[in-house]
């Protein structure tokens, strides 16, 4: 990198190329061509900056300027300005939310002060697409290091003492893992990294793939090394093209040099790894259902054991770790288990990556160590709540999690922490939710997600969540009854008792840990028929209060059936049989004289 | 997913051939199953009955079993895609920024449901989990073009763009 005096980097992450940052890369390097210092400045597109909410990104080195929601015209203005005269571009500043002081230096960012990356090291710092700049950070050397300096029982011990947890959502201790695999002996053995990443509203997974697609690479390289293993297979979702892209461009650009394939680095260690595509199936997640669907069968779970260390891929011992679990491995053996262990709580060592969404100020990808609290990822980090709404839960785990709430904001975030307070680590989705959600809603949705996607191989979870999620439905249409509520309950521990695998085990867990923080919300529904979060549209109905309405139309001009009549500067009406309740009018309506009950 | 070029949906000898050689040029076809109708939902769009019995007979294995695994898994469709496919995240970031709203008023505005296609073969419609542009929530996709941030009152401009 040191042939140029500055950088400017550009993120390539799908939120920002979904809002044109591939454009910003073409404009900037034609205005530096005409302006004769394209020899001087290099532009490179790199993974994702984790603060997609102000996408697209543009970073400059040395001097760590953080430019937000950049237009591909903004190029020009960059060139000429920053990267020629040396002045910052004020307007695309990122500005404190709450301060509304502009922020020129990256490191002072609230977003970031907070935040430890090491699974995340490089996403955002190199151009995913070369290896070269992978190596330039000390990539694979991990790899040589275990393969000339370690034997396969020193890497395990390793990666035992750095107490690493897997981050796919089980947590279970990733070297006992990898030493049960070593421990089967078998012709053949596999290392299976998955990628399927199921969770609806989480992309930690995604985001390494494509802004690090290197160090899974070598971190399966080293777990092939260390269990015995020279295939590798990744498991990835067809709805992800661009992380499919990047890891097939690394996976070739290591083999030609020559740190997969045969003989690598001259130690006669062969590993190889192939690609293989879900077809967007989240039990396929499951382990033992990748495996079958690896093997072109159905994404079915089987029963627990025999488990896949001992009897996975074709029958052969197979070690299955997530993607974000692999990302840790080669600076743990580089900066060694100690360091690790040092970050972290008692039981759960290390950081944990999060996708970070919902009513939330700063949307996006990001990395704390293990035991930070609820409160400060959500109102340091993540900016407190949009439009100043009042919090009221977040949800983590995904639909196999649960919400948790004000009163759990200052609990260190860990496996076991979150497990005692009702919910779950999953693997890192966290939405957090403002007055205006309706919990039954939430827990509906919930449990839609897990109807639709019950593999139907066991009773309990077909027809246990379809039951579940009708009996939601009825509430939330205010025909529910209390009997239904307690329906809900003893049907959730059934099917939390009989389910064959994780998917249906968890699935009640939306319901279970909501019904009883907000039995009240609940109630609501079902003995007043009336949804306190007001979101349920079939106990609602809008009207406009004839106090506060001026006439400016602007309500008319949104309702996209016609509903609202009035004239200018008189007051307006909404024809209840017509209105379809889709709210555009309530959120445009500058003068709140639009109300819901 | 490029349809092909010269056929469009219609199962022409050319796209057949395309799937043959393919399948032929495979180094194992145990288990490949799942890799092949990726091909094939590549080459033809969807996978209609005939593509599913031609990709059984050249595996060696019954229809039956082919036809469990495009039901199974929602990435195989059945149906031939409109030429201006929607998806709307369904997500949970986009679930709770509103997009059920978004949902339904593109089902209203072009009067079919959830994996229908309109009659004109125009617009299909479908929900997705995570795209991974949750910043941008709620969010749809037409084609491969993404937009963010939407609200049910842009639908009715988002499809004119289309017509
Ligand atoms: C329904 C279900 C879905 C799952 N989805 C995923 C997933 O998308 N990604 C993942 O890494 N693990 C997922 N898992 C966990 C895997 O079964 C497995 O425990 C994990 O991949 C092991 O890797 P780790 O030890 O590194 O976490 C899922 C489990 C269940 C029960
Ligand atoms: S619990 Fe659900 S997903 Fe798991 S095996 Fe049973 S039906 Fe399939
Ligand atoms: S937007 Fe509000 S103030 Fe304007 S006409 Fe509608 S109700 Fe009245
Ligand atoms: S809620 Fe929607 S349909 Fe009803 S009046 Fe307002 S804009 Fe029109
Ligand atoms: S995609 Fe650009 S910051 Fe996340
Ligand atoms: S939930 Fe819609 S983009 Fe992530």
């Amino acid at each position: 990198m040191s042939r140029y005096k500055m950088h400017v980097l550009v993120c390539g992450g799908t939120g920002c190329v979904s809002s044109n940052s591939i454009q910003i890369v073409e404009n900037l390097k034609k205005y530096l061509k005409e302006n004769g210092i394209e020899d001087e400045v290099q532009v490179l597109k790199t993974g994702c900056f984790g603060f997609c909410e102000k996408g697209p990104i543009v970073k400059i080195l040395p001097d760590n300027t953080f430019y937000v929601q950049v237009k591909p015209e903004d190029a020009e203005i960059i060139v000429k300005e920053h990267l020629i005269k040396g002045r910052k571009v004020e307007r695309l500043l990122y500005k404190e939310p709450n301060t509304q002081t502009a922020i020129d230096d990256s490191k002072h960012m609230d977003f970031y002060k907070k935040q430890m990356r090491v699974a995340l090291r490089n996403c955002g710092f190199i151009d995913p697409d070369n290896i070269e700049e992978y190596i330039a950070r000390d990539g694979y050397q991990a790899l040589g290091k275990a393969l000339t300096e370690m034997t396969p029982e020193q890497v395990i011990e390793e990666v035992k003492k750095s107490g690493l947890r897997g981050r796919g959502g089980g947590g279970f201790p990733t070297g006992l893992k990898w030493e049960f695999a070593y421990k089967n002996k078998s012709d053949q053995k596999y290392v299976v990294c998955n990628a399927d990443e199921g969770d609806p509203g989480a992309f930690m997974d995604r985001s390494i793939l494509e802004g690090d697609p290197h160090s899974i690479v070598e971190a399966m390289a080293i777990c092939g090394y260390a269990i015995g293993a020279n295939k590798g297979l990744v498991y990835i979702r067809a709805e992800y093209p661009l992380a499919v892209k990047r890891l097939k461009k690394a996976i070739e650009d290591a083999r030609e040099y020559g740190l997969l394939g045969k003989n690598i680095l001259d130690t006669g260690f062969d590993f190889d790894i192939e690609i293989k595509y879900g077809a967007g199936a989240f039990v396929c997640g499951e382990e033992t259902a990748l495996i079958h669907s690896m093997e072109g069968e159905r994404g079915e779970p089987t029963t627990k054991p025999p488990f896949p260390a001992e009897s996975g891929y074709w029958g052969k011992p197979t070690n299955v770790n997530n993607v974000e679990t692999f990302a840790n491995i080669p600076v743990i053996l580089l900066k060694g288990a100690d360091w690790f262990s040092s970050i972290g709580t008692e039981k759960s060592k290390g950081t944990k990556v999060f996708a970070l969404a919902g009513k939330i100020n700063n949307v996006g990808l990001i990395e704390v160590p293990m035991g930070t609290t609820l409160r400060e990822v959500i109102f340091d980090i993540g900016g407190g709540i949009k439009g100043g709404k009042k919090f009221k839960a977040v949800q983590t785990g995904g639909p196999s999690g649960g919400c948790l709430t004000e009163k759990d904001l200052d609990t260190p975030i860990d496996f076991d922490n979150l497990v005692a307070k009702g919910s779950m680590m999953g693997s890192g989705g966290m939405i957090v939710m403002d007055e205006d959600d309706c919990m039954p809603s939430v827990a509906k949705f919930y449990l839609e997600f897990t109807e639709d996607e019950s593999c139907g191989k066991c009773t309990p979870c077909r027809i246990g969540t379809k039951r579940l999620s009708e009996l939601l439905d009825k509430i939330t249409k205010g025909q529910g009854t209390m009997e239904d509520l307690e329906m809900l309950k003893t049907l959730s521990e059934t099917i939390k008792d009989t389910a064959l695998c994780g998917l249906g085990q968890t699935a009640p867990n939306p319901v279970l840990s909501t019904i009883d923080t907000f039995w009240d919300e609940y109630v609501a529904h079902v003995k007043e028929h009336r949804c306190p979060a007001g979101q349920c549209s079939a106990l609602l109905q809008y009207f406009i209060l004839e106090e506060k309405c001026i006439g400016c139309t602007a309500c008319s001009r949104v309702c996209p059936v016609g509903a609202i009549s009035g004239k200018v500067k008189s007051t307006h009406v909404i024809d209840q049989d017509k209105c379809i309740k889709c709210g555009a009018c309530y959120e445009k309506c500058k003068f709140s004289a639009i109300i819901k009950k | 997913m490029a349809n092909c070029e010269t056929c469009k949906n219609k199962l022409s000898e050319s796209c057949f051939r395309e799937l043959e050689a393919f399948i032929d040029g495979l180094e194992d076809k145990n288990g490949a199953v799942i890799s092949v109708l990726h091909k094939a939902q590549e080459i033809f769009g969807y996978l209609p009955r005939e593509v599913q019995q031609f990709v059984a007979k050249k595996l060696e294995i019954p229809v039956s079993k082919v036809y469990g695994i495009v039901s199974f898994y929602s990435f195989f469709t059945m149906v031939p895609k409109g030429e201006h496919p929607i998806s709307v995240c369904m997500g949970t970031a986009c679930y709770v920024r509103g997009a059920e709203k978004v949902l339904d008023e593109i089902k209203r505005t072009l009067n079919i449901e959830v994996g229908e296609t309109t009659p004109d073969g125009k617009f299909s419609l479908d929900a997705l989990r995570c795209v991974g542009a949750c910043g941008l929530a709620p969010v749809v996709l037409v084609g491969d073009k993404v937009y963010g941030r939407v609200t049910p009152d842009q639908v009715k401009s988002i499809l004119k763009e289309y017509e």
